[in-house]
């Protein structure tokens, strides 16, 4: 006979608030197998788990059941409980009357109080047929795989390897540095972006721990946590790297011109091109939408410029497989299109560009030798106009998130304007300065002192040209009334988005993301790393939009979490898999077709005990299965019960109610 | 073809019998764990209010719902039945919730043949992300089941006073 207890938690207010606790207790008590029922303010506190741990001692308690918030949120503390009184940490079912009840019934305390009652039914009905459980062993690959080279993946990667730990790094574009090889100087230090950028990517280039796959992107993910098995698309560069010298020949003497990506497509690359001179590897690679050679079959000056006979116009993409066991994918993000913004001109006007545009010129490495220039007729401007929120905080235009790093940008723009164009005037446009990070208040109030730069408090509502300058009207809220500036050029603070290709990644990896393709965290405050599917990671604004600080320390993070799971050559996996009674199986094999993680093999049994004559049934290889219970619901000779989940458990949490 | 038959089936369904005045549904919910069960938290977490009708059970997977889950529902204690899993293509599991969705259509016709209304089987993909959507099909399932009234035929005490 089940011995039953149960333990219905306050939740402080959250719980007692909206569902009455007691009664809920004296109504389990009802059932016969509840031998212990009690409530206490915080289950999950050590005194509540001290509750539980002497409860079973006491009432020699067979399973548990804990009324409380989401198991998807306290579930793990309240097994260890169980394991700390010596029981099975898979006696525990857990009740969700919180976000399931207390707080979505707020204003029905009767309905809700009747719900909760009826979910620790159900628990109750369920542990009673919960089974012992032990967790499983299973062999651990210890090389991780980083998806994206900007600063994110490069910190991770160099963080797992400075662990002895081989890493994989992938990166779509010819070159690592990601967006911040794109920056001049970075808030609030204004410390040069290359400065403390490219020694890491040279770092990661001649790391003996990691392996740097440029130009490529993960195709394929199979496997579970530490036994990943990936499918890498090296695109075809046409220049054999091993023998390249970078010495540059070629892209100087290519003649097709193309706008130039890093630089915002404010000048010209070559079909044939190292992304930017600091690039890492310092190796070309032949644009295929571009090249003539590729294209229409001529040309082909690049390979008799190049002496060393490197470039390969034969070359084809190369699917390379790696063994890994966990993944940190940091793709970054992508600077919104301002395009909605109809009012303000964009792209009638020539002198509006977005930030980043402003940021490539302004950057000594940039196209225009460090000096902001006018679009229009390359003239240096004097008034300089920044509106910021362009995109953000703005539901009309799609966008509700603040993108956090515009307000310091700015700051950071007025000041390099500042230094760049002497006798120059910025203007502000701003909904609220957000400076919240160590030393960003001083810097954008020194900013605001050094420079002269006038804030203006409100929205910019039309952009309009007068002469050759443009006319920006809109709204000072601080003294009610509608302005017009002058400006020789306007800088969109344009929003950070999530890459387009987010979702397609999400689906390859098997992770979630949100609505804007953000990918998604296993729990908002206390995962913030880990992704729902065990063995993967997010560093950087993947995730959501973030700086450069913050980056780093996830991508740190990152690194923490990939060597704490490889920190063993085993690693414990979650016990609740299919299992198969060969007594009952058929051989139908319809589970194999089902599986999607090719978990299950045909295994030849004897007929009958001590018989010689054999007969095909289903077999669950234990590392590979993941739990789904796919195979459960196809098995119709119910051979198949999924631990954790077995149908007696579901159908006692029917019938309970 | 298909309609002929339609008009010659039996149905369970009571529309004449009045509910009583205090009569309130009970709707099971089976729902994913990565996607749905983790949606309706979204939705306690934000406070988004719906009826108190649903009752809610865990699985990993919508692909693990047996339709004798759904049937034994319907006989014991439910008036109406919400699966819910993952997006098509979002699948935690890859490509459980496909599988699940063959199922239920196959379930659904099975048990609209045997006399039950279609909308006592309702089913839905809900994201974790998607808190307001899992209250917005919350809604809709109750207020259909509150429409369709009590399910008389198979109930557990009809068995039991016998």
């Amino acid at each position: 006979m089940a011995r039953v207890g149960v333990f219905v938690c306050f939740c402080g207010a959250n719980i007692a608030d909206y569902v009455d606790v007691p009664q809920v207790v004296e109504e389990v008590k009802r059932i016969k197998e509840v031998k212990f029922a009690t409530e206490y303010k915080y289950m999950c506190s050590d005194p509540g788990q001290g509750m539980i741990r002497d409860a079973i001692v006491q009432y020699k308690l067979t399973s548990i059941v804990v009324a409380a918030c989401s198991p998807r949120m306290h579930e793990k503390t309240f097994r260890k409980a169980l394991s700390d009184a010596g029981m099975n940490p898979y006696l525990l079912e857990v009740a969700n009357i919180r976000e399931h009840s207390s707080w979505v019934h707020q204003k029905n305390k009767k309905a809700a109080t009747d719900k909760a009652m009826d979910l620790c039914r159900m628990a109750v009905a369920k542990s009673i047929a919960n089974e012992q459980l032990h967790e499983i062993s299973v062999p651990v690959t210890k090389r991780a795989l980083v998806i994206g080279g900007g600063i994110a993946g490069i910190q991770a990667a160099l963080d797992i390897a400075d662990a002895r730990i081989p890493v994989v790094l992938v990166e779509r574009s010819p070159s690592i540095g990601g967006k911040m090889a794109q920056l001049d100087e970075t808030f609030p230090t204004l410390d040069c972006a290359q400065c403390i950028l490219t020694p890491k990517m040279v770092d990661v280039a001649s790391h003996p721990y990691i392996e740097l796959i440029p130009y490529s992107e993960v195709i394929e993910l199979q496997g579970f946590v530490g036994n990943y098995k990936v499918k890498i698309r090296k695109k075809a560069s046409y220049v054999n790297f091993k023998t390249c010298t970078g010495c540059g020949a070629c892209w100087q003497k290519c003649p097709v011109k193309v706008p130039n990506e890093y630089n915002m497509g404010i000048d010209k690359r070559k079909a044939i091109y190292t992304p930017f001179p600091q690039a890492v590897p310092n190796k070309p690679v032949i644009d295929a939408e571009h090249c003539t050679m590729l294209l229409k079959g001529k040309c082909g000056i690049c390979a008799k410029v190049c002496d060393k006979g490197s470039i390969d116009y034969t070359m084809q993409d190369e699917i390379i497989e790696r063994e890994i066991g966990a993944v940190v994918v940091a793709t970054g993000y992508d600077m919104w299109d301002p395009k909605p913004y109809e009012e303000y001109g964009v792209g009638r006007f020539k002198d509006i560009i977005t930030s980043l545009e402003f940021e490539r010129m302004v950057s000594a490495n940039g196209p225009t030798n460090g000096l902001p220039l006018r679009p229009s007729d390359g003239k240096v401007p004097k008034n300089v106009v920044f509106i910021k929120c362009v995109g953000s905080r703005d539901e009309a235009k799609g966008i509700e998130y603040c993108s956090k790093i515009c307000c310091m940008y700015t700051t950071k723009h007025t000041i390099l304007l500042h230094h760049k164009v002497h006798g120059s005037h910025a203007y502000v446009f701003y909904m609220d300065i957000r400076a919240a990070g160590k030393g960003y208040e001083e810097f954008v109030k020194k900013a605001q002192v050094d420079t002269g730069t006038t804030y203006l408090r409100g929205r910019v509502s039309k952009i309009y040209k007068k002469g050759d300058k443009l006319m920006v009207r809109g709204e000072d809220a601080q003294i009610g009334q509608v302005v017009e500036v002058e400006a020789d050029l306007v800088v969109l603070a344009t929003a950070v988005s999530a890459p387009k290709d987010n979702p397609d990644l999400a689906r390859l990896l098997g992770i979630s993301y949100d609505k804007y393709g953000y990918l998604s965290e296993a729990h908002p405050k206390l995962r913030p790393v880990e992704t729902a599917k065990a063995g993967i990671f997010l560093a950087g604004c993947t995730q959501a939009p973030k700086d450069i600080p913050e980056t780093v320390s996830q991508a740190s993070a990152c690194a923490a979490k990939v060597c704490g799971l490889f920190a063993g050559d085993t690693m414990k996996k979650d016990p609740m898999i299919s299992t198969i009674n060969n007594e009952y199986c058929s051989g139908c094999q319809n589970c194999l077709n089902v599986c999607p993680y090719g978990a299950i093999v045909t295994d030849d049994v004897p007929v009958g005990h001590g018989s010689k004559d054999l007969r095909t049934v289903a077999k669950i290889n234990e590392g590979v299965c993941q739990g789904c219970g796919s195979c459960v619901a196809i098995c119709r000779s119910m051979a198949i019960n999924l631990a954790g989940f077995t149908d007696p458990q579901i159908i006692n949490e029917i019938v309970s109610i | 073809m298909e309609a002929a038959i339609k008009d010659q089936l039996v149905s369970i369904e009571k529309p004449e019998l009045v509910a009583p005045p205090d009569w309130e549904p009970v709707i099971m919910g089976i729902l994913c764990n990565w996607c749905s069960y983790a949606g309706s938290d979204l939705t306690g977490t934000s406070r988004i209010q719906y009826p108190p009708n649903i009752r809610i059970i865990r699985v990993p997977c919508s692909s693990r719902v047996d339709p004798w889950f759904l049937i034994k529902s319907l006989q014991t204690t439910a008036d109406g039945v919400l699966v819910s899993g993952c997006h098509p293509g979002d699948c935690h599991y890859i490509s459980g919730n496909y599988f699940a969705r063959r199922r239920f259509l196959v379930t659904k016709k099975l048990l609209n043949f045997v006399g039950f209304h279609e909308n006592r089987i309702q089913f839905s993909w809900v994201s974790a992300a998607e808190g307001p959507k899992f209250a917005k099909v919350v809604n809709k399932v109750t207020e259909d089941i509150k429409k369709l009234g009590p399910l008389h035929l198979y109930k557990k005490e009809n068995f039991e006073k016998k």
